[in-house]
């Protein structure tokens, strides 16, 4: 750790510890040694130009993608060799791109699936919608501002509202460490900022990455920002000191 | 004791539809039919094994398989050893240069009862065997196929593959399968002669409880959160896994019960129909029964089973009537089906069906159908759930024929 993180404590145990990652498609290396470290309650927001290999990295966080080289280190859990389920199950949580939701079922029953238990073949057979059931999917609803719409057709909410449920439904895993993928694409201006205040809520006690395009939401959430470009890092620090950064006005937020 | 109502018969509507099926398969049929014709009707009740299990995989697990003939077959042909073994005792088969063993092999100069024939004297292994050779067959091809993440098109090319193997190699080992002409002259099962139409009423009474067995247990499982999760992979395959899901270990569970539903019914089809061939294991048989599935309505467990009995009885009249053009025509209903009704009979029945009831009882409802059925509480538990598109393991099908 070369560098002290701002506002929390820094200790020698991060949650995530990144280190020399590298992975190489056909010769075109789209993350480059790559270091990142992020702690408990760390909220921290990767930016980037588009090919900076900001969701690689992502996808090779929760093993969709495999790395070429390095190791992800999870509360001592080596990410790099582990399927992609089992990645889940210690822990990590991702909401992709797009919402990707299940369109033909209610917002209950979305969130329902995503409830930790019944996930091997027999367990999901005899899965029984218990009142403990019921009672983490009604509080995990309200928190995602979907209350009402709990027996909507999810396919029948708004971009936003579908975003929301996307994270409710990581949620109900109960991660300790949450990857977005640009969370407030194509969300209103008042939808963002509740997604905001939703983000500083669910942040206690476990560690949130965000790809985040939109720099005032980047403003609002962020302890803490990493700057990828070319699948190396640019910069790393508050937002002040990365906006300032003239290599960084130069590749990214200058244009 | 509700809860099971509920899960299995589907509320009332999925009870209606069972009982309506359940009363003419066990009493219309039996009643208005001769022995020859019940006996046809149970053949193409054994076909329907194999439609209800695909209505499993490929209808709501989204695996297309063309090669379900491979399980019937299997099941056919274990339940045929059985009784092949059976009918020839040394008495019968006296006039044989090797007596007590199955005739094809004395004619292939087989002289010894092949290894793998030795345990089919046992029944209680027949059964056994039946059940669980083509279920770890299955199982094989499924998780070879599935954890290497191998799917869609190249699934359904691969199960393909093996139908076309197995059927050669059937052919090929004469002496021990009794090749193209398969396993005939079958004539009792532990003593008792399935040829007269006494047994062969018994076995179609048989073969009708097993299809509901089958029907009742999909219906478990379309209704538990599996079946939620079926939907969910064939729709969103990613999001489940990254919901910390196995996706291939669901998709080997139900490629394996639909494959041991196509067992049961390969053995009771060699019960009632007195033989197995390798004409029942390839490529063309495999083909035909998705087509059942498919004009049944792939997403129905009832409609699967109408659409066998519709296309079977149809390919019986027209390959007598217009023998050149039943190939034809079916594959003309196949595209007509795949075009203008994805969903079936059972789909038709309930965009169509359902309304043409409501005109029929006079305008007494105000609400549309549709409504109506959006209002009433069906769910299983305390909470409502929204009408999916697509078919319900519940839906109802009993005006369909």
């Amino acid at each position: 750790m070369s560098e002290n993180a701002i506002g929390f404590e820094s200790d020698a145990h991060p949650v995530l510890a990144i280190e020399d990652l590298t992975v190489s498609f056909d010769g075109f290396k789209a993350v480059d040694k790559l270091n990142l470290y992020v702690q408990r309650n760390e909220v921290r927001v990767v930016i980037g130009p588009n090919g900076a290999g900001k969701t690689t990295v992502l996808d090779l966080i929760c093993g969709k993608t495999r790395a070429t080289s390095g190791s992800i280190k999870f509360n001592n859990h080596e990410l790099t060799k582990m399927s992609e389920h089992a990645i889940v199950r210690v822990g990590v949580g991702r909401k992709f791109q797009t919402p990707s939701i299940y369109e033909n079922l209610s917002v209950f029953e979305n969130l329902e699936m995503s409830f930790p238990r019944g996930r091997k073949v027999f367990g999901a057979l005899t899965f029984k919608r218990s009142p403990d059931v019921v009672a983490r999917v009604e509080a995990v609803a309200a928190e995602i501002f979907l209350d009402q719409q709990l027996h909507t057709q999810a396919d029948l909410l708004s971009h936003g509202q579908k975003q929301w449920l996307e994270i409710g439904m990581l949620l109900m895993q109960e991660p300790e460490l949450l990857m977005l993928d640009e969370p407030v694409a194509g969300m209103s201006v008042s939808e963002r900022e509740k997604t905001a205040e939703l983000l500083g809520r669910i942040s206690q006690g476990r560690s949130v990455v965000v790809i985040e395009h939109d720099m005032d939401f980047v403003k609002s959430i962020a302890h803490k920002v990493t700057v990828l470009h070319q699948g190396k890092i640019l910069a790393e620090g508050s937002m002040e000191k990365v906006q300032s950064d003239p290599k960084v006005i130069d590749v990214y937020l200058g244009h | 004791m509700n809860a099971a109502y509920e899960k299995l018969l589907g509320g009332r509507s999925g009870a209606l539809g069972l009982l309506v099926m359940a009363v003419l398969l066990l009493v219309v049929f039996p009643l208005t039919m001769d022995m020859f014709r019940l006996n046809l009707v149970g053949k193409y009740l054994s076909y329907a094994f194999v439609a209800v299990g695909l209505v499993l995989c490929w209808g709501y697990g989204g695996i297309l398989s063309l090669g379900q003939g491979v399980f019937f077959g299997l099941g056919g042909y274990c339940m045929a050893m059985f009784l092949k073994l059976e009918a020839s005792d040394p008495i019968s088969t006296k006039i044989q240069s090797t007596p007590g063993i199955p005739d094809f092999m004395d004619w292939n100069q087989i002289t010894a009862l092949p290894a793998m024939w030795e345990p089919f004297h046992s029944f209680a292994f027949t059964i056994l065997a039946v059940l669980v050779v083509p279920t770890a067959l299955a199982m094989l091809i499924g998780l070879a196929m599935f954890k290497r993440r191998v799917g869609d098109v190249y699934f359904s090319i691969v199960t393909q593959a093996i139908a076309a193997i197995l059927s050669i190699l059937i052919i090929g080992q004469q002496g021990l399968t009794g090749g193209v002409n398969g396993i005939t002259d079958l004539k009792t099962l532990m003593g008792w002669d399935i040829r007269t139409d006494h047994a062969k009423l018994v076995l179609y009474f048989v073969n009708a409880g097993l299809l509901f067995g089958c029907i009742l247990f999909g219906r478990y499982v379309l209704g538990s959160k599996l079946g939620r999760l079926l939907v969910a992979m064939r729709d969103k395959e990613e999001r489940v896994r990254f919901s910390g899901y196995d996706v291939a270990s669901f998709k080997v569970f139900v490629f394996c019960a639909a494959a041991m539903f196509s067992a049961i019914g390969g053995a009771m089809f060699t019960l009632q129909v007195g033989f197995m061939s390798p004409s029942f294991v390839g490529i063309v048989p495999s083909i035909e029964m998705v087509i059942f599935a498919a004009v049944g309505g792939r997403m129905s467990l009832l409609g699967a089973v109408y659409g066998t009995l519709l296309v079977n009885f149809g390919k019986t009249y027209f390959s007598e009537t217009f023998p050149e053009l039943w190939l034809f025509l079916m594959g003309g209903l196949f595209i007509a089906v795949v075009m203008y009704f994805p969903n079936g009979l059972a789909g038709l029945w309930q965009t169509q069906g359902k309304r043409l009831m409501d005109k029929l009882r006079g305008q007494s409802k105000p609400v549309a159908p549709v409504a109506a059925e959006a209002a009433k509480p069906v769910s299983r538990a305390s909470t409502p759930e929204p009408k999916r598109d697509g078919i319900e393991p519940g839906a109802t099908l009993e005006a369909s024929k």
